[in-house]
């Protein structure tokens, strides 16, 4: 056993999942308010990566200005996507819905490897400091930023939630949007919010993976990932997300820690969380914290 | 049987209802639309004649993802691995135990129905969205099966295998090969007409209008979810039989989730629920990139190609022409092609009063 090994990728287990925590709570967040699955949520993460990218390399902006411009551009991205394309399907069954995110993904992919083209392009350096040690480990500053930044997110939507106006509104038209509406909330402002925020806070993590990584359309494959941490922490709680996320990015790296070490099979690192996937909707299809629908006919 | 049907419904019993040709007039059209296509071959070039297979296959395993999608309302993002699947195991039933291909072919459609059943076994107990993210888990695990068992696949490289052969005779040609992929067409589609006609096919739709309503009525909804992932699997297995005799190499890298999702833009395109819609959305999903080489061919030296660089970039617009057509056509025409020609059809019979 190497025991160093395990704690590094224990490490690295918590950072990502801390980020896919941040990605699946702004997938969480769409399908609360409205009922909507979005699997365009990963190109979210490249676009607002590749915008911020933009902005820094062809303007030469410093970062925090180069960043809140593409905060600003994701959410007028994000209420304009919904006006546009999923405003004409509130209704439509839950297939037609479904397959609309689909294609927005696909076609926003395409767009994004047809724009920047399909290699990865390095961002340009944010901190002065490469890495710092944490317990006698050497741990990227990207890293402890993104940590850092994705617990306030995540403080940051509870507080919402929790003590904002719009945040009750956005709760009560979950619950029920008819009583909400009769109650006098804007229940269009509502789901135009809601793809705002997520897509803001998804361009967040795409910028904090871009700048280690590299941007490229591989980002997207958090879109991907996601699906395994919401359906494990249930598809409508973001406590459960952010769980979710964490237990994720964990067993990733645990399964490719056994893998290195005992089966030497290549790429458990990829596809362990697709087996949890069924095994958690074979045994426990509401995942851990998901509201079970009873339906009444 | 008469040639014209009345307007309005005058039908006074079940197995006028549930005839598959209503009049003599539209069975005969059926009949010479086939011998029609049965010249092809000798009027087409090869470039056209590989279209037409393509359509042929494509629209074999896309009728079974609207078996599945379109009538019993599951939807699967993993077709694409089944049809990878139906191909790798004919090319390894025909390598490994000396399978004729003739036989090889129906027993990969059953081999990758016990595959899709497996897969289809989470559809007991899910529904809507939680099924559409285990079909998710479906296509990266059977992708991820393929790269590694090179036994079965022969892993990253790809396998070899054998042209349709049978009494001597080897359909190794487009224009051979061409009858091959017609006559399994026309049978998988008489074969789905047929399902939708029989109980089994009504208990789906009833499982796909209102579950609950269904189970009340004593249909078993664990039997027949699992089974429409079964018939799906098996359409999805012989269209993709089809095609590995067909190119006779099957590689890893085809039967990515894009592929997935283009099957459900051809029965979207097409027409969910609809047994000529699926042939009618493959033909427009395979040609709508075929187009886009056309145009682009067209455009070569103009304006529009030295600013948008199309020759280039073709790859990509042609994945950007997928999205935004699944998208158009789910905002402005839902029911899908299938529907578009109901009406014209009923324009043309109820000329000149439009009701």
């Amino acid at each position: 056993m190497n025991w160093d090994l395990l704690f590094q990728l224990v490490v690295n287990g918590i950072i990502v999942g801390a980020l896919y925590g941040v990605v699946a709570m702004s997938f969480v967040l769409i399908y609360k308010a409205s009922q909507v699955v979005n699997f365009a949520q990963g190109e979210f993460l490249l676009i607002g990566a590749w915008a911020c990218w933009w902005l820094l390399t062809t303007y030469q902006m410093p970062f925090v200005w180069g960043f809140l411009i593409t905060l600003a551009f994701m959410m007028a991205f994000g209420v304009i996507l919904q006006i546009v394309v999923l405003r004409p399907m509130i209704g439509e069954p839950i297939i037609s819905v479904i397959m609309v995110t689909i294609g927005l993904s696909i076609f926003f992919q395409a767009l994004m490897k047809w724009m920047f083209g399909v290699f990865a392009k390095p961002f340009p350096p944010i901190f002065e400091t490469q890495s710092v040690s944490v317990f006698g480990l050497q741990v990227q500053t990207v890293y402890l930023m993104s940590l850092i930044i994705s617990v306030i997110i995540m403080a940051g939507f509870g507080y919402f939630f929790k003590f904002s106006k719009m945040g009750l509104a956005m709760r009560a038209t979950a619950f029920n949007q008819q009583v909400a509406q009769s109650l006098g909330i804007s229940v269009r402002n509502v789901f135009a919010l809601s793809w705002a925020i997520s897509a803001m806070v998804s361009a967040v993590a795409g910028v904090v993976v871009g700048t280690v990584n590299g941007v490229s359309s591989a980002l997207s494959f958090f879109g991907i990932k996601v699906f395994p941490a919401v359906i494990l922490g249930g598809l409508d709680s973001i406590v459960g997300a952010v769980i979710g996320g964490l237990i994720v990015g964990l067993l990733e790296n645990v399964a490719h820690f056994f893998d290195s070490q005992f089966l030497n099979w290549g790429n458990m690192y990829e596809i362990a969380p697709f087996y949890v996937l069924i095994i958690i909707l074979m045994i426990k299809p509401y995942g851990l914290f998901g509201t079970k629908d009873i339906e009444r006919v | 049987m008469t040639t014209l049907i009345p307007c309005g419904d005058f039908k006074t019993n079940y197995s006028a209802d549930t005839t598959i040709f209503p009049t003599a007039t539209s069975r005969n059209m059926v009949i010479l639309g086939i011998a029609v296509l049965c010249l092809a071959p000798l009027v087409m070039d090869r470039y056209l004649l590989s279209l037409l297979i393509q359509i042929g296959y494509l629209g074999i395993a896309a009728l079974g993802l609207n078996i599945l999608v379109g009538f019993t309302g599951q939807i699967s993002i993993g077709h694409a691995a089944f049809f990878g699947f139906g191909a790798f195991s004919s090319a390894w039933l025909v390598s490994n135990f000396n399978v004729p291909v003739f036989f090889a072919i129906p027993l990969a459609g059953v081999m990758t129905t016990a595959v899709g059943m497996v897969f289809g076994l989470p559809a007991a107990r899910l529904k809507g969205l939680y099924l559409a993210i285990a079909t998710l888990a479906a296509q990266f695990i059977l992708q991820d099966f393929f790269a590694r068992a090179s036994w079965f696949s022969g892993g990253v490289a790809g396998t070899l295998t054998e042209p349709f052969s049978i009494f001597g005779f080897t359909f190794d040609t487009d224009e051979s090969y061409f009858y091959v992929v017609l006559a399994y067409v026309v049978v998988m589609y008489i074969l789905g007409t047929n399902l939708m006609r029989t109980r089994d096919g009504r208990a789906l739709v009833a499982v796909r209008d209102h579950y609950l309503s269904a189970e009340m009525m004593g249909i078993n909804l664990t039997k027949y979810r699992t089974l429409s992932f079964g018939i799906s699997a098996f359409y999805a297995g012989i269209g993709g039989a089809l095609y590995a005799h067909y190119l006779q190499f099957v590689s890893v890298e085809g039967f990515t989730i894009l592929f997935s999702i283009q099957f459900l833009g051809m029965i979207i395109i097409g027409g969910l629920g609809s047994i000529m819609g699926s042939l009618m959305g493959t033909a427009f999903m395979v040609l709508l990139p075929e187009s886009m080489q056309w145009l682009t061919d067209a455009l070569a030296g103009s304006a529009i190609d030295r600013a948008l660089d199309l020759s280039n970039s073709l790859a990509f617009l042609r994945e950007m022409a997928i999205g935004a057509v699944i998208i158009l056509f789910l905002i402005f025409e839902p029911d899908g092609l299938a529907h578009r020609w109901h009406q014209v059809k009923a324009y043309w019979k109820l000329y000149p009063f439009s009701h």
